[in-house]
């Protein structure tokens, strides 16, 4: 990632071995930046350090110094080294000029052997009908660090299997190897210190404080961050073996924070969503409840083929008559800030063709500080570079509602928002030529002349614009619907039907037209976003009141 | 001439007719050290207990005078002095001698010790169970503060200094420093990594702390009393004052005696003052400084250098009393609590004992320690239980080579030390056990009286 300011780089010897690392900077962190992996449990980068699971044992050692004279003791030309008589853990040191680090001798694979062996001697070694198998450290690491074989013949302890910990998190205590980081992030992050640790020794059980539960909305989070399988989704658990998933980089939906996610998913149907490290955005976070938006996209009420007058028809001939009335007019246009920034651009395109007035509606809910904003919608910035709108979001559509009721709009083209509950009634919506494209059967749709349908945030690729106005894109992970097209195509196709041209509708070509109208987007093309985005320049739009306050990695200009 | 005791710290309580109250000790010198001391600027205090060469009583003897020089000065944070009054060590009762029947010798060392540090504010930590101590400490803290010894404005100096006693909750690791303070600050008893948590610069509640063992603050009371100088002539150079030695076991006068650092031997200790082993016995083995130090086995040969350059080859009756000796000989003073054990004691049956004490008394938060100390004593009791085979002996060893080293505290050590010196020594024994035991014979347990 681009930091502007360069760090401070000191050599450090590695096995032998000279290197460039950050002054100060965690050994873990700074080891794995030059590809030397130390296997760790309890050490994460976001979190304090514990220091507890000692896997991160290694040796360290630094210049000897003559205690006279302060001078570097040398011993054939070369600093001598003095080694700590004990190994170290790495996580809870730093990266110092001079640092010598042995990650291959024989008493640090004495130790990792040790600590592989001790934590495997009380674990169920249930690995065949764990949740965590394929991605659990403690399987990899015995692979990789251990000794293959046990010696150890006495008794296990037993401990609680199936402990409800809250509504989505159960815990089986009995693998659990005490690492303290889900304590830790509720502490620490979630700010609900509701775990703990009871009992002593190798007896130490986790547990939610009595009368409470796990029940905040970032408690998956402690499912994400356990190194082994003691906490797992109560909705994932025992759903797929996660080696059968495909892993689509995607972006969370839920508000303007803009968490990046991956999407989890195998033979079109996506199996859960869990946090994409972003430092700029949302660390290795994510609220609980974005996690099961995917689950709409396979309700009853989901659009799955085009509707002309309320009953499914053919695509084409849909977008025919979809064409005819928009080109009839007057049109006005409701877009929304969960369209993607191409389909944003086309809409507006769209919308100056047909001399139509553009609203985007405000989607808004009480923010909680960390990573869920008080804008519902992804991509409202997006609706602002795109041209759809050069306002504040609408609270309501009572303005639209005026002009269909005095018949200076006959046409309404919907896009992806849900309008009765904006003002616009059954009533209201009689009186218009209604046209809308959506993922889910709702009042419009259902009284539209054309209903098109849309593909959730999981069927098609695009790019949001978040309010840090970071722009960041998120792949299609499944397939949509049979015989539904990507709303870029379809918004091209009505422009092109408005134009009177074909559109190119493609990213590229969408992308190209983005970058030369829209300053802020000037040098960008589709494909080239990197993968922790890009920050815009939204300086021309800072005059608006947006309402988001503070989150975990923004704050509101003053 | 036989090994003598020394009473210093002891002095006071052992005159018969001796009472708790603050005005039996103000009849026998009580506080007079602190009133010079209060006298004395701070930084001079810290000098005068460093010249004496005061080694901290709680196990680790390190250097009281050096430890004070740690604390971090420059923090702008308070300071705190912690008393680490939780004597959990098997084989020690030597504190308890003075909560219980001199606690103003060791309030005076405390406000001589705040003082010393600008402490405004002492904790003295007691054991749990020394719920009648924790009431001897409070009446003696309040009659201390009535005459103005401690609380505000001591002798008229106009520094003051609070002391409040926590009762601890029944826990070994919570005798650790640092996990003595994250239970002072009323959390789980789980010791700090060190880096970064050192007491003398992130101590309790992260700010500058001193823990002090009980005895030791009792010690820098006869300090400041007789001058560090004077200290240091007790004792030999490099352990100066006298140590309490808690002998138990399976000996004839088990008991405490106090002897000048260096100027006897564990010959004398077990056979001028204890009175050696019960008729009709024989001595094994000891542990020489509460149950965490490396046990010796008589018969055994000590050989290796003083720090003078001088060879020595001792038996282990011929072992001086003092820290450097001892430790020379591959174990520790430790807390002076030695454990004697005679022929009638099986040593499996010791081993597992002490390792059942260990893995009751594992924190748990790290791992070789944690899960180390449990598979050491399973082990160990299924041996007892008739169940051992001959590879379980070289497997415990191992065992406790995973975790000696590697953990958060030295409980660690504590863990794997008596399985470390005791699996080497004495092998064949516990071999024989094994093989003994696996046909059904059982050697009884060890006659007491």
């Amino acid at each position: 990632m681009v930091t502007d300011n360069k760090p401070n780089l000191v050599t450090v010897n590695i096995d032998g071995v000279e290197h460039q690392l950050p002054a100060g900077a965690n050994l873990v962190d700074a080891l794995a930046s030059v590809g030397k992996e130390v296997p760790h449990y309890c050490y994460h980068p976001k979190l304090s350090v514990a220091g507890n699971c000692r896997m991160c044992l290694v040796e360290l050692g630094s210049p000897l110094r003559d205690r006279a004279t302060g001078e570097v003791v040398m011993e054939n030309g070369k600093p001598k080294v003095g080694w700590q008589p004990k190994p170290a853990i790495a996580c809870a040191s730093t990266v110092t000029p001079g640092l010598h680090i042995r990650l291959d001798s024989p008493a640090v694979k004495s130790c990792r052997e040790g600590v592989t062996e001790l934590l495997l001697i009380n674990h169920p070694l249930d690995c065949p009908i764990c949740d965590q198998a394929g991605e659990c450290k403690l399987q990899e690491y015995s692979a990789q660090y251990g000794r293959g074989y046990s010696r150890y013949i006495d008794e296990k302890n037993a401990k609680p299997k199936r402990t409800r910990l809250g509504p989505r998190v159960t815990l089986d205590d009995e693998r659990c190897i005490l690492c303290s980081r889900c304590v830790r992030f509720c502490n620490e992050v979630a700010g609900d210190p509701v775990l703990g640790f009871v009992n002593r020794g190798s007896y130490n059980t986790l547990t939610c404080y009595p009368g409470r539960e796990l029940a905040n909305n970032y408690s998956l989070n402690t499912v994400d961050i356990c190194p082994v399988g003691a906490l797992t989704s109560t909705d994932f658990r025992f759903r797929m073996r996660v080696w059968f998933l495909k892993q689509t980089p995607s972006v969370d939906t839920e508000s303007s924070a803009g968490v990046n996610t991956t999407v989890w998913s195998r033979e079109g149907k996506v199996h859960r969503v869990t946090p994409r490290r972003n430092d700029a955005v949302n660390e290795t976070w994510m609220a609980d409840s974005g996690r099961e938006l995917f689950k709409s996209g396979e309700s009853a009420d989901r659009l799955r083929a085009a509707r002309i007058r309320g009953a499914e028809a053919d695509l084409g001939a849909a977008l025919a008559l979809a064409a005819e009335i928009l080109r009839a007019g007057p049109l006005a246009i409701v877009g929304s800030g969960h369209q993607s920034l191409e389909e944003q651009r086309l809409l507006a395109r769209l919308a100056k063709a047909a001399g139509a007035r553009t609203y985007v509606p405000a989607r808004r809910g009480a923010g909680d500080g960390l990573l869920v904003s008080e804008d519902r919608t992804p991509n409202f910035r997006g609706a602002l570079l795109a041209g759809l709108t050069d306002r504040e979001a609408d609270r309501d559509l009572a303005a639209l509602r005026a002009e269909i009721e005095t018949g200076r709009v006959r046409s309404l083209l919907v896009c992806r928002e849900e309008v009765a509950s904006l003002g616009l009634d059954a009533a209201t919506l009689a009186k218009v030529r209604l046209v809308t494209l959506g993922t889910h059967l709702d009042a419009a749709s259902a009284a539209a002349e054309v209903a098109l349908p849309g593909l959730t945030v999981f069927e098609r690729s695009g790019h949001f614009v978040n309010c840090q106005f970071r722009l960041q894109s998120f792949l299609q992970a499944i397939p949509g619907p049979a015989g539904a097209r990507p709303d870029a195509e379809i918004l091209g196709r009505l422009l092109g039907a408005v134009e009177g041209r074909a559109v190119a509708f493609d990213a590229g070509a969408v992308w190209q037209e983005l970058a030369a109208s829209q300053p802020a987007l000037a040098g960008l093309a589709a494909g080239r976003v990197p993968a922790e985005g890009v920050l815009l320049d939204g300086s021309a739009w800072r005059h608006l009141p947006f309402p988001e306050r503070k989150l975990l990695k923004f704050a509101a200009q003053a | 001439m036989p090994a003598q005791e020394r009473p210093l710290i002891y002095a006071n309580l052992r005159r018969p007719g001796y009472t708790v109250d603050i005005d039996c000790y103000l009849r026998h010198g009580g506080y007079e050290a602190l009133r010079k001391a209060v006298a004395t600027k701070p930084e001079d205090v810290c000098k005068e207990v460093e010249t004496s060469g005061l080694r901290g009583r709680g196990g680790a003897g390190f250097p009281t005078g050096m430890k004070w020089k740690f604390l971090d000065r420059k923090s702008g944070k308070p300071a705190y002095l912690v008393v680490n009054a939780d004597e959990s060590e098997p084989g020690t009762y030597k504190d308890r001698q003075i909560i219980y029947k001199d606690p103003h010798q060791m309030l005076e060392g405390i406000a001589i010790t705040a003082w010393a540090i600008q402490a405004r504010q002492a904790f003295i930590y007691i054991r749990g169970e020394f719920q009648h101590g924790a009431k001897i400490l409070r009446r003696a803290i309040e009659e201390a503060k009535a005459r103005g010894f401690l609380g505000s404005n001591i002798l008229g100096s106009g520094y003051s200094c609070e002391v409040v006693v926590h009762r601890g909750g029944g826990c070994y690791v919570c005798g650790e420093e640092t996990g003595l303070i994250e239970s002072l600050e009323g959390k789980r008893g789980y010791p700090r990594i060190k880096p970064p948590y050192f007491p003398a610069v992130l101590g309790l509640y992260n700010c500058p702390t001193i823990v002090n063992n009980a005895e030791t603050l009792a010690q820098v009371r006869h300090v400041l009393a007789m001058g560090g100088a004077e200290f240091a002539k007790i004792g030999i150079p490099g352990d100066s004052g006298t140590h309490i030695w808690g002998v138990s076991g399976l000996v004839k006068r088990p008991g405490l005696y106090e002897i000048e650092a260096g100027k006897a031997t564990f010959g004398e200790l077990l056979y001028d003052l204890c009175g050696g082993p019960l008729d009709g016995r024989a001595f094994k083995a000891i542990i020489p400084g509460g149950s965490s130090t490396k046990i010796l086995r008589f018969g055994e040969r000590f050989k290796g250098k003083r720090p003078d350059g001088t060879e020595f080859d001792w038996a282990l009756e011929d072992i001086p009393l003092d820290a450097n000796s001892i430790a020379a000989c591959g174990t520790g003073l430790g807390t002076g609590g030695t454990i004697v054990l005679d022929d009638s004691v099986e040593m499996i049956q010791a081993l597992s004992n002490l390792n059942a004490f260990y893995a009751h008394e594992t924190c748990g938060q790290c791992t070789p320690c944690r899960e180390g100390s449990l598979w050491l004593s399973r082990v160990s009791r299924r041996i007892v239980g008739g169940g051992g085979r001959e590879e379980d002996v070289p497997m415990l060893l191992d065992i406790a080579n995973q975790v000696a080293g590697r953990t958060i505290c030295a409980h660690g050590e504590a863990v794997a030390w008596p399985v470390q010196s005791a699996v080497p020594k004495f092998k064949d024994e516990y071999l024989e056990s094994i093989r003994r035991r696996r046909r059904g014979e059982t050697a009884g347990g060890p006659t007491l009286i």
